[in-house]
């Protein structure tokens, strides 16, 4: 019963990676796909926690970590691009 | 118009940069019998980097990080190999790990590689290479 619920919830995230892959693709401006790679990051960490805990191993903890950290740091960059124009400063601006 | 600032980023990173670059020494330190090793550990150490090029800027980071990266990965590359030939010095092939078990106090019984200078090496050359890249390619002109 317990493995069921576990499946049917990570189907459920794969449909969800599914329709934000169309939001990624259609999106009509670019803060539509920065918001959809940051989703598909948050859903691809749910899904390596629900398939952690479906085979009861505490191995894949790191890659949910590596993940945040990633997923973390291009939603920075993309924003600081849309935000300034420019990924990394020379010199900053006071 | 007003000026955009980033308190709030700026904020974050300085807790974050010190989660990720303890989290890249445990990669690092992982590396034989669990996920991890120079590689990973490598690249999570130079996303806090970027992490930091991305909070503040270039001129800042290089003030207070005075580290030419291209050096780095130079010596980096120059200890994996000198790790290699370590190998043939003790007549073995190229590349020859060797381990052991000691006492250390704190830790009780440990295993020491030799593996883990090769790591280093390989670490400090993706480091080395990722910065530089990362560094290079955010040049404007």
């Amino acid at each position: 019963m317990f493995e069921l619920i576990l499946s049917t919830a990570l189907i459920f995230m794969t449909l969800s990676v599914l329709a934000t892959i169309y939001r990624l693709v259609k999106g009509p401006s670019v803060s539509d796909r920065v918001q959809a790679l940051d989703s598909i990051g948050i859903n691809l960490i749910s899904g390596v926690a629900v398939t952690s805990v479906l085979l009861r191993t505490t191995a894949f903890f790191e890659v949910i970590l590596l993940i945040g950290i990633l997923s973390f740091i291009g939603t920075i960059a993309f924003a600081r691009f849309l935000e300034r124009g420019v990924v990394i400063e020379h010199k900053r601006s006071k | 118009m007003k000026e955009p600032n980033d308190v709030i980023l700026r904020s974050v990173t300085k807790v974050a940069v010190l989660i990720i670059l303890t989290f890249a020494i445990n990669l690092f330190f992982s590396g034989h019998h669990n996920p991890g090793g120079g590689f990973i550990g490598g690249l999570a150490f130079a996303s806090a980097l970027t992490l930091l090029f991305l909070c503040y800027d270039i001129e800042t980071v290089r003030e207070n990080i005075p580290v030419d990266f291209k050096a780095v990965t130079a010596v980096g590359v120059l200890i994996s190999v000198f790790t290699g030939i370590g190998g043939i010095i003790f007549d073995r092939p190229f590349l020859t790990q060797a381990f052991d078990y000691f006492q250390l106090p704190l830790f009780g019984k440990t295993e020491l590689a030799t593996a883990v200078l090769f790591d280093i090496g390989v670490a400090m050359a993706v480091i080395g290479t990722a910065i530089t890249i990362i560094s290079s390619i955010s040049e404007d002109r």
